[in-house]
């Protein structure tokens, strides 16, 4: 593969899951039993080779820290480039960046730095599995600017999407912001570009000269006729993480056994290590259609759910449709539907809570209910 | 900078482990899988950290492959270090006297250098076959306490088995008098759990005198020990309560397994304060969609069958209409529809095919007499066909043909 160098959002479109993202940024919620979102960026990243990352953070990134650690377990602990983290204030600026025009001016000593001839800007609020290197192929085949990825699913309207248009050789036409019905089945713009290193760093610094404030309008919308700008296909999974519903299914979607083949099948997904001991069924237990991690202890009865690790569920109680997360304690008799319940969190015996699949009841990390 | 360390453990993991059969077949017995997701030498190494004690040499010999890939360079257990940490020492080759290491002594007394490169007070001595939790701080401190020469972790076995070990004769201060290699008529039942730790100067002079006796079998309990005590150094018994297991037979691997079962185990491994550390594979949760009852399950499996008092390792797929009671799976093993296997161990990368039947069910097999008490064991990456039948207590180390 291009040599090529990663840079990863942990901290965009955090406002759309407020439950999650509270205590923690976007790239560090838990996701699919022992994963964080930002895995799934990193994973891909290393499983296409690249070997040097920027991790971009914000504010709340002491939990991102914790997990991504040295990066070591992603093979990101390196002499050579590896994972580096890009905190706020790194640059000279006196304010927290607000946008992703903003945040990419905190990467330019890093871009600067990179001896990587390309440069792949990723997002963290979405579950899939993309080979990258296919992704920079098309860019130098295409002799590109840039080239965005994007996947075809329904417009949800909830937050700023971009949807574009091509000619037949998949060069983009025209970029619209938030201009396509509701419902509507499109080409969405997934939050994924390559460009040359080069190329990204002078597009930045015009565009910090010339005062502008988005990337998407300002640089990628007014580029359409000057900008040699691709659009790349994604077939495969993808989910996106914007809304507490949206977060349910896509750990339901875990569920289905092509899912999961297509996510954890064929290249590992890394995450950080953690050495509980493996789950313990009971006698009494009961488990249907459920994920079940490391160090979790089940004496009641669990269906259609998704257990992380260091789950206790107690006896008598059933838990179904339900995301709990890490090191949760569900006492006796408990009855539970539709619930994501953030981590450390104590149920007392004989609760019984239930949302729906729209609307899932959700427990703040560490409650006591 | 201080280049020292008070104290190194030096880890014996070189035997065969000829009592396991098919399973050491092409691995060292410490390479052995254990309770899911663990190797057996998991428990020591984890000793060792969880003890403060970051300089282990591995003294491998015997089909180190697996192990040494397995230890790599040791941060699952946080022995990556830069001064320090876990070492694979494997015989080498030198000027004059190229060998094999000859016995537990002779292996130790072939790497006096790298232990002297520590300049340590204290040696830790330890076996690589033994299940169990143990803070080697507190025998150490023992051992400082007593001033002693050697201290010997040592704990009560049932009288009629003593003779199966090392025996310790104590006086009332925990000194020792006398020390007994399997006896025929144990005078005590208080049994050596093969973990000394020597005063460095002391065990570096008695390797080498007993080097240089050509008599001896170059062995801790049958040589050096005894030799030590005649001469009249101070030998010191540290008892150790809690749980302790010696997983060097079938019957004692599978019984160790199934002491991990249960909401109060006999064995337990959820343990925050004690954690056991291994190289834990990468695989997504298990999925469970079949009965799984009083068994503990790796990550990564695909469960679909019936699953009764068993131990199922890392990535086992259970296929539906599958059972299986009274097993331990170690790892990557696919039990297709309807097969169905009783009172069995099973290594890795074993495929058993449909419909296939492995053992018998555990009351009958029990009085099935042979070497592994009515266990039947499936070697390492083999594969039994469809309709196979294996007889309980068989030991199968190739493939199985299909049956009718």
């Amino acid at each position: 593969m291009a040599s090529t160098v990663g840079v990863i959002f942990s901290s965009l479109n955090e406002e759309y899951v407020p439950e999650l993202t509270k205590v923690r940024s976007i790239g560090s919620i838990p996701y699919g039993g022992r994963y964080r979102l930002v895995d799934f960026a990193l994973s891909n990243m290393v499983n296409s080779g690249i070997t040097t990352v920027g991790m971009i953070t914000k504010n709340n990134y002491q939990s991102l820290m914790d997990h991504l650690g040295s990066g070591k377990n992603w093979d990101l602990a390196r002499k050579e480039g590896g994972l580096i983290l890009l905190p706020p204030y790194s640059d000279e600026s006196e304010t927290l960046y607000n946008n992703r025009l903003e945040a990419l001016k905190g990467t330019m000593s890093f871009l600067k730095k990179a001896k990587e001839d390309f440069v792949v800007l990723a997002d963290s609020d979405a579950v899939y599995k993309l080979d990258y290197s296919k992704l920079i192929d098309y860019h130098i085949k295409k002799n590109a600017d840039i080239t965005m990825a994007y996947h075809e699913h329904e417009i949800k309207a909830v937050h700023q999407y971009l949807t574009f248009g091509t000619d037949k050789t998949g060069r983009i036409t025209g970029i619209e912001i938030n201009n396509t019905p509701v419902g509507k089945c499109t080409n969405n713009y997934i939050n994924l570009m390559v460009a040359r290193t080069s190329f990204l760093i002078r597009l930045i610094q015009s565009a910090i000269q010339n005062g502008h404030k988005s990337f998407a309008k300002d640089i990628l919308c007014a580029g359409v006729n000057s900008l040699k700008m691709y659009a790349y296909k994604y077939e495969g999974y993808y989910a996106n993480i914007d809304s507490l519903s949206a977060y349910f299914k896509a750990n339901a979607d875990l569920l289905k056994k092509d899912v999961r083949n297509e996510i954890f099948g064929d290249r590992d997904i890394y995450t950080k290590i953690n050495d509980s001991a493996p789950a313990k069924l009971t006698e009494t237990a009961k488990v249907k259609n459920s994920l079940i991690s490391d160090g979790c202890l089940i004496e009641g009865t669990v269906e259609n759910s998704i257990l992380f690790r260091g789950v206790k569920i107690g006896k008598g109680s059933t838990v179904k449709n339900c995301v709990i997360m890490s090191e949760n304690i569900v006492g006796e008799n408990c009855n539970l539907a539709y619930v994501v319940s953030d981590k450390d969190s104590v149920i007392r015996d004989n609760r019984v809570l239930a949302g729906c699949e729209q609307q899932p009841y959700f427990i703040n990390k560490g409650s006591l209910i | 900078m201080l280049r020292k360390k008070e104290c190194v453990a030096m880890l014996l993991a070189g035997g065969q482990g000829s009592r396991l059969y098919a399973l050491t077949s092409n691995i060292a017995k410490p390479a052995v899988s254990f309770g899911a997701k663990y190797r057996i030498i998991d428990f020591p190494l984890s000793n060792c950290i969880n003890s403060g004690i970051d300089t282990v040499g591995v003294l491998t010999q015997y089909q180190p492959l697996v192990l040494n890939e397995y230890v790599g360079n040791g941060q699952p257990w946080d022995l990556d270090r830069t001064f320090g940490g876990v070492h694979i020492l494997s015989p080498y080759e030198a000027k004059t006297d190229t060998s094999w290491y000859k016995g537990t002594a002779n292996a130790i007394y072939q790497n006096i250098r790298f232990m002297k490169m520590y300049d340590p007070e204290y040696v830790l001595i330890l076996s690589g076959d033994h299940i169990y939790k143990m803070d080697y701080d507190k025998m150490l401190a023992a051992h400082k306490e007593a001033k002693a020469d050697c201290t010997i972790a040592c704990m009560e076995v049932p009288l009629k088995e003593a003779s199966r070990f090392g025996i310790l004769n104590t006086n009332p201060d925990g000194t020792i008098y006398e020390f007994e290699e399997k006896p025929a008529n144990p005078k005590s039942n208080l049994a050596s759990m093969g973990i000394y730790i020597f005063t460095a100067s002391k065990l570096f002079k008695y390797l080498e005198l007993d080097e240089a006796d050509p008599a001896s079998e170059k062995d801790f309990g049958k040589n050096v020990l005894p030799a030590m005590l005649k001469a009249g150094e101070k030998m010191f018994s540290y008892r150790f309560e809690g749980y302790w297991k010696d997983v060097g037979t079938i019957s004692s691997l599978l019984e160790a397994n199934m002491d991990l079962l249960g909401v109060v185990p006999n064995f337990e491994l959820r343990d925050e304060k004690r954690v056991i550390h291994s190289r834990s594979p990468l695989a997504p949760p298990a999925f469970v969609e079949g009965e799984v009852l009083n068994s503990i399950i790796a990550t990564g499996c695909e469960i679909e069958g019936k699953i009764v008092n068993s131990v199922i390792g890392t990535n086992c797929v259970i296929e539906k209409g599958a059972e299986v009671n009274d097993c331990v799976l170690m790892g990557d093993i696919v039990v297709k529809k309807g097969a169905k296997l009783n009172y069995a161990i099973i290594d890795e990368e074993v495929t058993v095919c449909e419909n296939a039947a492995v053992g018998s069910v555990k009351s009958e097999a029990c009085k099935v007499e042979g070497k592994t008490n009515g266990i039947t064991v499936l070697g390492r990456g083999i594969t039994v066909g469809k309709n196979a039948k294996v007889a309980a207590g068989d030991i199968v180390d190739k493939n199985v043909l299909g049956g009718k």
